[in-house]
């Protein structure tokens, strides 16, 4: 093969990481801008960021969304975890099709649907019961709800490539069913857990739709705080504020990268050392 | 790891003393998945210290039975007894049985050790007991060094052996292997197959083995039952299996035989006379079988008791002539594939004594074929 590459190629290139990162290197670059004005360049500050700091609203919305994130991703992934392991483990028992089918339903809903049924149940129910109230505690609901179903496909598919006879094994060495799903199977599906739960998290933290629908009087999130800045007219400040977004995320995508290569290395190493050994 | 054969494979042999009380009891077991039976009306016995193999083809209904035995299957009709106790509703973890499983199913996040005391544990063993035996049991299959790797740390033979040590360190009455030897290469496997003869005579403990390799079965066991769709077709200690099978099927299945179709002309007490046009000739055999003058039969006779001569020879029985068609050099032996002037196909094999026989025999070259009297197994079906 040629080690020239072709102008074409070269164009396709540029044209793909312009799409992809042009607008995300545009937003951190005037996020320094001292201009209000988001689109003209006024000369270099930081002085967004400082805003940002000291916007109460901004802070007070961030540290919702982390909370309603936090526990909606936990429950929904105790749920999702349980729901994987019954439609993967337990056969054809009476009604697997329809659990099957509402599980997944809200994956292929449209949000605004999902977010308009949920609101009409919240006020029935607080006009039947008087509970519960329209705020974080219905944010939270709806998000367990929504999240749960991406948490149960990932745990039904790892627990249905979960080698039966291990927990076979298990079972046969003297440990009953309810020992061997805590001490064999949930210990090997751990690693899916783990990103079943960061799914979760990350749907949840950033959804829009169905929160808005959820939400009652005082209680917004940060991508309503975002949107609603928005549509006021962009600022400055926004631009901040999805920088250190992305900063964070960019950390942590680096980060498990490395994490990921190192574990990989250690696994060839132990894999030689296994065959060297057999020798 | 290879050892000598234990002895007593030939001086042990409860099954043939009247009063011996067998340790399982397979009682008319019959397992249907929906409308398939996998195992049809199967009654078998084995006695304390056998070394048992299931032997059969792929789909034949062995692992089922296997599984029945360890509990995963509950049978749909008839009765299983270990140790006189009905195992009918007795789930796996309450089972005095324990199982090698095909894919070893070692504990992925569990060290060698963990894997091999797990079983212990599960029992409340003391915890300075547990320690004991786990280091007795992994010095037995030496992976002492290797207690406290992961299993994706080792290779497939340590992997194999931890799988054992699990299996075995509670000492169960029963174990159970499911194609042991199904994933070593060869060297490992006859190392194996001895390792495994050698700790069954070490800890008496019953052995219950499921494979489809007959060499495997040949090997290990004291007895064999040969498995076909879901049925047992014939039981008998590994001599008797291979001399004396009881159906084409079963001779064809264990090591490779010649099949000659015939009907029986003569049938006294000491001798058989059977025609069959497809030998080219009369069949001879010096004992009696108790069957219709005229009826249909098949004589198996394995290639490795054919001799074979060159030219033309004329005996009135167990003489047959044929061109030799093939000659595989095996080393040690060579297969002859000789076309009958019947246009038959047969197999023989003769030892390789001298490293170029004076006489040697060709391709092409017009060959008798003769056999002992009580050579040929006389099959009804």
């Amino acid at each position: 093969m040629s080690k020239r590459l072709s102008w074409f190629i070269i164009l396709v290139l540029i044209l793909g990481y312009f799409f992809l990162y042009g607008p995300i290197v545009s937003l951190i670059f005037f996020s320094f801008n001292a201009s209000k004005l988001v689109t003209v360049w006024g000369g270099f500050s930081t002085k967004w960021y400082g805003e940002l700091i000291g916007d109460d609203q901004v802070i007070t919305a961030f540290l919702l969304s982390l909370r309603i994130a936090l526990i909606s991703s936990t429950i929904a992934t105790i749920l999702g975890t349980i729901a994987g392991y019954v439609l993967a483990r337990f056969g054809l028992f009476r009604g697997r099709t329809v659990l099957s089918g509402m599980v997944t339903a809200p994956l292929v809903m449209p949000e605004v649907i999902t977010g308009l049924s949920m609101l009409l149940l919240f006020v029935q129910m607080q006009q039947l019961f008087g509970w519960p109230t329209r705020g974080s505690l219905t944010i939270t609901i709806a998000h367990i709800t929504f999240t749960m179903s991406y948490i149960a496909v990932v745990m039904q598919s790892r627990f249905s490539t979960l080698d039966i006879s291990l927990v076979e094994a298990a079972q046969d060495l003297g440990a009953r069913p309810l020992k061997v799903f805590f001490v064999i199977t949930l210990p090997i599906v751990a690693p899916a857990i783990v990103s079943g739960f960061l799914l979760g998290f990350t749907i949840s933290i950033d959804d829009l739709v169905i929160t808005s629908f959820t939400s009652g009087p005082g209680a917004n999130t940060l991508p309503m705080v975002i949107f609603s800045k928005v549509r006021l007219g962009l600022n400055p400040e926004i631009n901040a504020l999805a920088s250190l977004i992305i900063a964070v995320v960019a950390t942590g995508v680096v980060a498990s990268t490395i994490y990921m290569a190192q574990a990989e290395k250690r696994r060839q190493r132990d894999m030689q050392m296994a065959v060297q050994a057999n020798e | 790891m290879a050892a000598e054969t234990p002895a007593h494979y030939h001086t042990n042999t409860p099954w043939n003393e009247p009063g011996a009380e067998p340790y399982i009891r397979v009682e008319n077991v019959t397992k249907k998945f929906g409308d398939f039976v996998a195992v049809n009306d199967v009654s078998l016995n084995v006695y304390r210290g056998e070394l048992f193999s299931l032997l059969g083809g792929s789909g034949c209904g062995k692992t089922t039975l296997l599984r029945m035995l360890a509990g995963f299957e509950e049978p749909t009709s008839g009765k299983i007894y270990i140790d006189g106790v009905d195992m009918a509703g007795i789930p796996p973890y309450a089972r005095p049985t324990n199982m090698m499983f095909q894919s070893y199913a070692l504990f992925p996040h569990m060290t060698v050790e963990a894997n091999v005391s797990f079983g212990l544990k599960q029992d409340k063993v003391p915890s300075a007991e547990i320690n004991n035996r786990v280091r007795q049991i992994l010095d037995m299959v030496q992976l002492t060094q290797f207690a406290k790797r992961k299993p994706h740390q080792l290779s497939g033979g340590q992997r194999q052996r931890v799988a054992l040590a699990r299996a075995l360190v509670k000492a169960p009455k029963l174990l159970l292997l499911d194609e042991p030897l199904g994933a070593l290469d060869k060297k490992l496997r006859e190392a194996t197959q001895f390792e495994i003869m050698n700790i069954q005579d070490k800890l008496g403990i019953t052995f219950m083995v499921v494979t489809h390799d007959q060499e495997e079965a040949m090997t290990l066991s004291t007895r064999i039952g040969v498995m076909n769709q879901g049925q047992i077709v014939q039981i008998g200690t590994p001599q008797e299996i291979y001399e004396y099978p009881n159906t084409k099927q079963v001779a064809d299945f264990i090591g490779s035989v010649n099949l000659f179709e015939g009907r029986i002309v003569e049938d006294e007490s000491d001798h058989v006379l059977i025609d069959s046009p497809e030998a080219g000739g009369r069949i001879y055999v010096d004992h009696g079988i108790s069957s219709a003058p005229g009826a249909k039969v098949w004589a198996a006779l394995r290639p490795e008791k054919i001799q074979l001569v060159k030219g033309d020879r004329g005996e009135p029985y167990n003489c047959i002539k044929g061109t030799v068609k093939g000659i595989a050099y095996m080393g040690n032996l060579s297969v002859y594939l000789i076309a009958l002037d019947s246009g038959k196909e047969v197999k023989v094999t003769m030892p390789n004594q001298v490293r170029a026989a004076e006489q040697m025999i060709g391709w092409d070259d017009r060959v008798t074929l003769t056999w002992h009297a009580n050579s040929p197994v006389i099959l009804l079906s």
